[in-house]
């Protein structure tokens, strides 16, 4: 670390001039652990799809019959969340129990230093108060750098909108929740005991409690406890992440080393103010210089 | 400082070429598409998608744009600020070239944005989003933009002070527009030395933040290209690419005119390129070499043979031709020479936004459509046609007699 640690300031002096600041990346809200968030216990998961049956109808995203999710073809690949739909559910082999495959749902994991809402540059997508991601079209450009940003390949583009298209990724039923005081469609709909809501904490103590308890059952790892710093949607498995399709990722938040260079070569506009001198300097020794000549 | 050593004057020859004819043949062709992109969609012209959202509009025609605009501070740095005055007869063309680019950066991204009639929203204070680096960005490409037009100013001044002469019914504002601009040239000369230096400090800004805007995909960003210190190798490959960028327009716009070209400039000029292009393949090598990255250089991907095109073709051929004194002083190898820094510079930014990215659930890699590679040509013929009305009105290229012209070569 320490040598990425010294490019990353060899970076930022070169450019600043003098000042390596270091500035904190942004601080997450101060309620990380009240926060919302929901855990995902794979190992539950019948692949009902009765989940996006109910994000598709709270959202508006289709109208479809609840029996039209009763389609297993859409197993066939391995999906990502469209820009109609904000969760799809993924078939993989059990090697345990072939007959018994493991389903996983995907969604925005609503992460607690979230690189979207680092990368929009108009403040479309913020962190809510109670942690959830949201998204407010009206101030989005349309530039899809929080696409590039996310590291889970979330958000999805409506490019067949001529005239308004969206940014569209899970916004956590933040209405639903925020407003009504209810728990997201999702959560409600499910049949099985897959999904849990609550406060971060609680459902992490929960995670931790369930392997406990049936070690046999679960891997020991809780995805999403400290991935990119730490997501709101987590996950328990049977089996290792990786063969879920879930993504090796380190602990350090992404927005840590852009907003450090960032502020670093910017800090309260010293650096560029130094070398404005710096420049105008130069110019008038330049000057004298000639005219002696 | 008093009287301008070089003489510029609108440039007399006949406008309408074969050439112009095609470059606006080109440029219809894009604004008919583009026309189609604002009815039906980014999805009725492009082959973006949720895993490719960035695609050769962000690569070459913003990105690649930036960078090969670097002409113009380079440039003034050069002449404004280390006072080498020799350079002043490149300056205008230089900076009418960054005025240019740096406009139609702007307009390939109100192609590209999906909300293209928010572009203003980064301006406004409730807007702002400090973490970002593409405000910061943004905001830099805005206030330069501004910064290029009024350093344009004086030309346009030079141009028509005492030479107002408005058409018809508005003849009658011809001394109130002389007045104006008499006004613009006063207030402008006088804080010319500001606008210079502040010039300088936002295109090392934002040519620099440029570099940044991708470290923020570490997951998915190619390892040959992904570094933390990519915005001092963007700064630095903008700072190489800016001399051989107005060796090039130079040399096209002597060969366009029928003049000779100006290698009493142009050859003392490439030796500076041979210096910053070295310092920026250094650095590139070295960050290589650091993160221990060159094993991947063999790997036999389509990633690692664009790598070893772009250094190769773009960067070390060029720095190896332009360090022999035969090469800097033939009109055709330095030409050859300078092209190929600024082909390496843009396959370097394609490479950076559109090769080296590959997301994690990727199904297929993403190809340009035909039309975005025509919205981008056309963007770029567009550019030159601009390009020559500029020089054609205003006083932007050296007068005639001074480039000592003897007809085509």
């Amino acid at each position: 670390m320490n040598r990425r640690r010294f490019l990353q300031l060899a970076g930022v002096g070169a450019v600043g001039g003098l000042a390596a600041g270091q500035a904190g990346a942004s601080e997450a809200p101060a309620s990380i652990d009240d926060g919302v968030a929901v855990l995902v216990d794979t190992t539950e998961c019948i692949g009902c799809r009765k989940c996006e049956f109910a994000c598709n109808r709270e959202h508006k995203l289709s109208d479809a019959p609840l029996e039209a999710y009763e389609d297993t073809a859409v197993f066939a690949e391995q999906r990502r969340m469209p820009a109609d739909a904000y969760t799809v559910i993924n078939r993989h082999h059990n090697p345990d129990n072939p007959e018994k495959p493991i389903y996983v749902k995907s969604q925005c994991m609503h992460c607690l230093e979230p690189a979207c809402v680092s990368a929009c540059l108009v403040k479309a997508l913020t962190t809510a108060d109670n942690g959830s991601v949201v998204y407010n079209a009206s101030r989005c450009m349309g530039c899809r750098y929080c696409m590039v940003a996310c590291p889970f390949q979330v958000p999805a583009y409506e490019y067949d909108n001529a005239f308004t298209p969206q940014v569209r990724k899970c916004i956590f039923c933040f209405d639903r929740i925020a407003k009504d005081g209810k728990m997201p469609a999702c959560v409600e709909m499910c049949p099985t005991n897959t999904l849990t809501f609550g406060k971060r904490s609680e459902v992490i103590k929960l995670a931790h409690d369930k392997i406990a308890a049936h070690p046999a059952r679960y891997k020991d790892k809780v995805y999403g406890e400290t991935e990119v710093g730490g997501t709101r949607w987590l996950y328990l498995a049977s089996q290792s992440f990786d063969e879920l399709g879930f993504l090796k990722l380190g602990a350090d938040p992404i927005p840590k080393l852009t907003e450090s260079i960032q502020h670093g070569i910017f800090k309260y506009g010293i650096p560029p103010l130094m070398l404005f001198g710096l420049l105008g300097a130069a110019m008038s020794v330049f000057r004298d210089g000639e005219d002696k000549e | 400082m008093s009287a301008h050593a070089v003489r510029y004057a609108p440039a007399g020859k006949r406008f309408l070429t074969p050439g112009v004819v095609v470059l606006v043949g080109l440029m219809g062709i894009a604004a008919a598409i583009s026309l189609w992109r604002f009815i039906f969609g980014l999805s009725s012209v492009t082959n973006l998608n949720d895993q490719y959202p960035w695609g050769i509009w962000i690569g070459i025609d913003v990105a690649s744009g930036v960078a090969l605009a670097a002409g113009g501070f380079t440039t003034a740095a050069l002449a404004h600020i280390f006072h080498r005055k020799h350079y002043e007869a490149i300056l205008r063309p230089a900076l009418l070239t960054a005025m240019l680019g740096y406009t139609f950066v702007g307009l390939a991204l109100m192609v590209d944005l999906g909300r293209y009639y928010n572009i203003w929203h980064p301006a406004w204070p409730t807007m702002w989003q400090g973490n970002s680096v593409l405000f910061e960005v943004g905001m830099c490409v805005m206030a330069y933009l501004t910064v290029l037009y009024l350093e344009f100013l004086p030309i346009v001044c030079e141009r028509f002070i005492g030479r107002v002469n408005l058409p018809g019914p508005l003849a009658g504002l011809n001394a109130p527009a002389d007045r104006l601009l008499r006004f613009a040239d006063k207030t402008v000369g006088k804080i010319m030395f500001l606008l210079v230096i502040a010039g300088v400090v936002l295109s090392c800004m934002h040519q620099s933040s440029l570099g940044t805007l991708m470290v923020i995909a570490p997951y998915k960003v190619h390892a040959l290209w992904y570094t933390p210190i990519m915005p001092l190798l963007f700064l630095l490959s903008a700072i190489s690419v800016g001399y051989p960028m107005v060796v090039v327009e130079s040399m096209l716009a002597s060969r366009s005119y029928g003049r000779k070209p100006e290698m009493e400039i142009l050859t003392p000029l490439s030796r500076f390129v041979v210096f910053f292009l070295g310092i920026y393949i250094v650095a590139k090598i070295t960050d290589l070499l650091v993160r221990g990255a060159q094993p991947l250089l063999l790997e036999g991907s389509f990633e690692s043979n664009m790598f070893l095109v772009e250094m190769g073709l773009g960067a070390l051929l060029p720095l190896g031709m332009l360090l022999t004194e035969r090469v800097r002083r033939s009109p055709g190898l330095l030409f050859t020479a300078c092209g190929l820094v600024v082909l390496g510079v843009i396959i370097n930014r394609v490479n950076v936004f559109v090769v080296a990215y590959n997301p994690p659930y990727s199904t297929g890699r993403y190809v340009p459509s035909i039309y975005e590679i025509l919205v981008t040509v056309g963007m770029i013929a567009a550019l030159a046609f601009v390009y020559r009305v500029a020089v054609t009105i205003f006083p932007v290229l050296p007068a005639e007699e001074s480039a000592t012209s003897h007809g085509a070569r």
